[in-house]
């Protein structure tokens, strides 16, 4: 026997209230990636062949540095969103399907803060 | 759960494979091999933050035919990501679901990200 309602039982197992709070997400990362994929690729082709010096040059200016963090943190976030769905699709054991969300949350903001901060220290 | 052994749909055995199948697997398969392009960039810009011989290590790998080959995949799964991604983005918005539209969609898709990445490596050896 338990002292709480079954009303109480229930309150809060329904939905998460997040509603299409991840998929809209996906899509606004998505919009935002696709000039920032453009500026990415078209600047790059143009270091393949750079020297160290050419390439610290280009990323001391702050438009790239700027553009360069927006460009990793979108697609970082864009990839963890992504990365969450296929687990939730491929992966049915309970405690498999955490540990996995779990490495690859921790993962992504590992990578980001990395990413992050190796362009700031070049910029700055 | 039921336990019954009835298929499960997906069935991917008994489909015949079409374009549009494919992509759709690709799409989500190039988005993975683009979480592994994250790691390169990441492994790029710390290679630029930590010094001219990082940097040169960093050029070596990449110059070399296993590293040549790798960026080629890294920059065809970001154009068909890209590409396959802005039709997404119609679909979502209800446009482009006929057969017709999706068929040549399909291959404007594929036709894109190949010569996108044509393009990228063309500039990338300064033929262009």
């Amino acid at each position: 026997m338990s002292l709480r309602s079954p009303l109480g039982k229930v309150r809060g197992l329904g939905s998460a209230k997040n509603g299409t709070h991840h998929w809209w997400m996906q899509k606004i990362t998505a919009v935002a990636l696709i000039p920032m994929t453009i500026w990415f690729v078209s600047s790059i082709v143009h270091m393949t062949q750079a020297d160290y010096e050419i390439v610290i040059n280009w990323m001391n200016s702050p438009v790239v540095a700027i553009l360069m963090m927006l460009f990793v943190a979108t697609s970082i976030y864009h990839l963890k969103l992504g990365l969450q769905v296929i687990i939730e699709d491929y992966i049915h054991e309970e405690g498999s399907k955490i540990a996995l969300q779990m490495i690859v949350t921790f993962g992504c903001v590992v990578l980001a803060t990395t990413a992050l901060f190796s362009i700031l220290k070049i910029a700055l | 759960m039921s336990n019954t052994q009835r298929p499960t749909s997906p069935h991917l055995q008994v489909y015949s494979w079409s374009l549009e199948m494919a992509l759709s697997i690709f799409h989500r398969a190039t988005g993975v091999a683009l979480g592994g392009g994250t790691l390169l960039i990441t492994w790029w810009l710390i290679a630029i933050a930590t010094g001219p011989e990082a940097y040169d290590q960093f050029r070596m790998a990449m110059g070399s035919i296993i590293g040549k080959t790798i960026l080629l995949a890294f920059t065809f799964s970001l154009m068909l990501h890209l590409c396959n991604g802005i039709r997404h983005l119609f679909w979502d918005m209800g446009k482009g679901f006929d057969l017709e539209d999706t068929h040549r969609s399909s291959k404007l898709v594929l036709l894109s990200s190949v010569v996108l990445t044509l393009i990228s490596w063309a500039v990338g050896y300064g033929m262009i």
